[in-house]
């Protein structure tokens, strides 16, 4: 009996990827645990549109007529503010996710651009602090490799509540990736697979988040600008709380954020997009009358210079990239496909981090493969990738007017869709209408 | 000896002088007065000085303790002596939660009764308690030592890793993947330098050595109604 094609109905509810994760599932008796973020489709900035100027407003030349990208972040409290060059930093990513070569690169290309990068779990690398000249330390619910030496040494200090890709959850590192080197520094025995805790071990809430900080600052005399990161769920009341807690800056990492090795189902379900907490936290912060008082530096899905332009313009002072930082350095590359292919994948497709077989050199612990990225080299790729953002955000302030990136504003902005619309705060374009304000 | 009244002032003051002490100080006794429960007194002291509080204190006292001594007469709040790296930290009365919380050397010390998460992640030091443990401590403790005198409350050393856990007292439960072990003569003689340190009166052999079975250490399907 033939088949005919026009009677194969496929099911929108059983996909075939649902279909083959029930069989892998059933298979494996264990959750898909993977690298990279969210895959699903979700409002993003692709649907906010900037408005140029025009008649009632004039643009600034570009090339010619200054546009400033300088932040200055943590003079709320801190007695050594830090400035960053450029309003795009990077993002917390652990040395056992990555390897020394890339926090290495990451370090110089940063250095390059005026702008700083961040530890992770795992604690601080001593190669990653020589290379960074502006350099976030982070303290996670782990507290691997946690020193006062190292917070000392700092520039500035990011107590990590959550992530976008796994708000609530801790990390995880396979043991594939437990060199004898990560081991020692996170003082756990070689080749287990290594958990973060997904909360702090000696404190609750934000009562005791406030005698925290204080402590952190104490140990540092006050110098260190304190961060609080948080993962994008309910974004509105966790801001401010961490102001009231005394942060100088806040992190927030919506859904799209990258994760090094979690869980399929926590990255693809838990949390909102980067678009409606970027406008929660704002909200929150200009209620508590402490908007570009306390920094807000918004990550989680970050591609472009537009990205950039349309975060800073709906009230963020910085974005952070993780995973397009690691796009920039030749993830997903298609180079050395037959590795791709040994891992079950293919360039475009990949989200192997948690393996350690990174097919470029990124994510890995095994000194050959890290070969095919040098610290030198990834250094130029990311400096490279900054620039081209930094133009790309200076393109668009200028062409609505303004002279420095933070004077985008929201007006400045349009949704495409109702969704993005209601989710951003921004109108509908044509329209003045907001979803959620007004009567209807 | 000399003296800081910190009533009507700020632990900052205090901290600020300890903090600026150089290496090759001759101020090496310090004696605190009036703490009322102040938060993070002396926390992040990297000089081996010797400071004494005279009262009880708040969360964090000596946090991240380098090579100090300090006394607590008086009972204190959460996170004593927390993430030590090396040196003594003493409370002479009881203590709140997660004390010596992911200590990675030194000594902690607990006359007392210390509360639920005592020694939590604990990643080197060694935490002694005269008397009992709240519940959950030792939880993904990875390296160093929990000594109890007393007993210990539910789920002691969940989720445990390489540290070693000896309790005189009853255990109220194990924790996940933490099991009962053999006292060896090596064991014995490690409790033993740790309970003369810490100026405690006890015979190793009464004590009971708890560690990780080690069956958690990597992902299995087998294992998800462990927890």
């Amino acid at each position: 009996m033939t088949v005919d094609p026009r009677n194969l109905r496929p099911s929108a509810s059983f996909t075939p990827h649902h279909i083959a994760e029930i069989h892998r599932a059933a298979d494996e008796g264990i959750y898909e645990i993977r690298g990279f973020g969210a895959k699903r489709r979700m409002p993003t900035f692709d649907d906010l549109v900037l408005l140029g100027a025009s008649v009632s407003r004039y643009p600034l030349e570009g090339y010619r007529e200054t546009c400033g990208t300088n932040v200055v972040i943590g003079g709320r409290f801190a007695k050594k503010p830090i400035e960053i060059k450029i309003p795009i930093t990077i993002a917390g990513m652990s040395f056992g996710a990555l390897g020394v070569n890339v926090k290495e690169a990451i370090g110089k290309a940063c250095t390059a651009m005026g702008t700083s990068s961040t530890t992770g779990d795992g604690g601080m690398c001593e190669e990653e602090r020589q290379a960074s000249k502006l350099l976030v330390y982070q303290v996670l619910p782990s507290r691997y490799g946690l020193n006062p030496d190292d917070l000392r040494r700092a520039d500035a200090i990011e107590v990590v509540i959550g992530q976008g890709a796994k708000p609530g959850g801790g990390g995880m590192l396979l043991g594939q990736k437990i060199s004898p080197r990560i081991a020692k520094m996170r003082t756990l025995p070689e080749g287990i697979d290594q958990r973060s805790a997904s909360r702090h071990p000696d404190w609750t809430g934000p009562d005791d988040l406030t005698i925290k900080i204080e402590e952190l600052r104490e140990i540092t005399d006050w110098e260190k600008p304190i961060y609080v990161k948080v993962g994008a769920t309910r974004t509105y009341y966790d801001t401010q709380l961490a102001v009231k807690a005394g942060a100088d800056a806040i992190v927030l990492d919506g859904m799209q954020g990258g994760t090094g090795a979690t869980q399929d189902v926590f990255i693809e379900n838990v949390g909102i997009p980067t678009l409606p907490a970027l406008r929660l936290a704002v909200q929150a912060l200009q209620e508590l009358d402490m908007h570009r008082k306390v920094q807000l530096i918004i990550s989680g899905g970050i591609r472009t210079g537009a990205d950039v332009a349309k975060a800073l313009a709906m009230g963020a002072d910085a974005v952070s990239i993780g995973t397009s930082a690691l796009i920039a350095l030749g993830c997903n590359k298609p180079v050395h496909l037959e590795d791709y292919e040994a891992l079950g994948t293919a360039p475009g497709y990949c989200h192997h981090c948690h393996t350690g077989r990174c097919p470029v050199g990124v994510t890995t612990q095994d000194p050959k493969l890290q070969e095919r990225l040098t610290a030198d080299h990834g250094a130029r790729l990311l400096r490279n990738y900054l620039s081209v953002m930094t133009l790309e955000l200076q393109t668009m302030a200028r062409a609505c007017g303004k002279n420095h990136v933070l004077n985008l504003e929201p007006e400045d902005l349009v949704a495409l869709t109702v969704e993005a619309a209601a989710m951003a705060g921004v109108p509908l374009a044509g329209t003045n209408w907001i979803p959620g304000r007004g009567t209807y | 000896m000399i003296d800081v009244d910190i009533a009507g002032t700020q632990v900052r003051a205090l901290n600020q002088r300890l903090h600026a002490l150089p290496k090759d100080t001759n101020e090496r006794a310090w004696r605190v007065l009036n703490p009322m429960g102040a938060h993070s007194i002396a926390a992040g002291l990297t000089q081996p000085i010797e400071v004494r509080v005279e009262g009880h204190v708040g969360y964090y006292c000596a946090g991240m303790n380098k090579e100090a001594t300090v006394v607590v007469e008086g009972h204190c709040g959460w996170g004593f002596g927390e993430n030590i790296m090396s040196g003594l930290v003493r409370v002479t009365g009881n203590a709140s939660q997660a004390v010596g919380a992911s200590g990675h050397g030194g000594m902690v010390i607990v006359d007392g009764d210390a509360g639920a998460r005592c020694a939590i992640g604990l990643k080197g030091a060694d935490i002694v308690v005269g008397g009992s443990v709240g519940h959950f401590s030792a939880f993904m403790a990875q390296a160093g030592s929990l000594v109890v005198l007393g007993d210990a409350g539910d789920n002691l050393g969940d989720s445990l890793y390489e540290a070693r856990l000896y309790v005189r007292g009853s255990v109220a439960s194990l924790g996940a993947d933490c099991v009962e072990k053999k006292m060896t003569p090596h064991h014995l003689q490690k409790l033993e330098r740790i309970l003369a340190k810490a100026g405690m009166t006890a015979d190793p052999k009464s004590f009971r050595r708890y560690g990780s079975a080690r069956k958690l250490y990597n992902f299995h399907a087998d294992h998800a109604d462990a927890y």
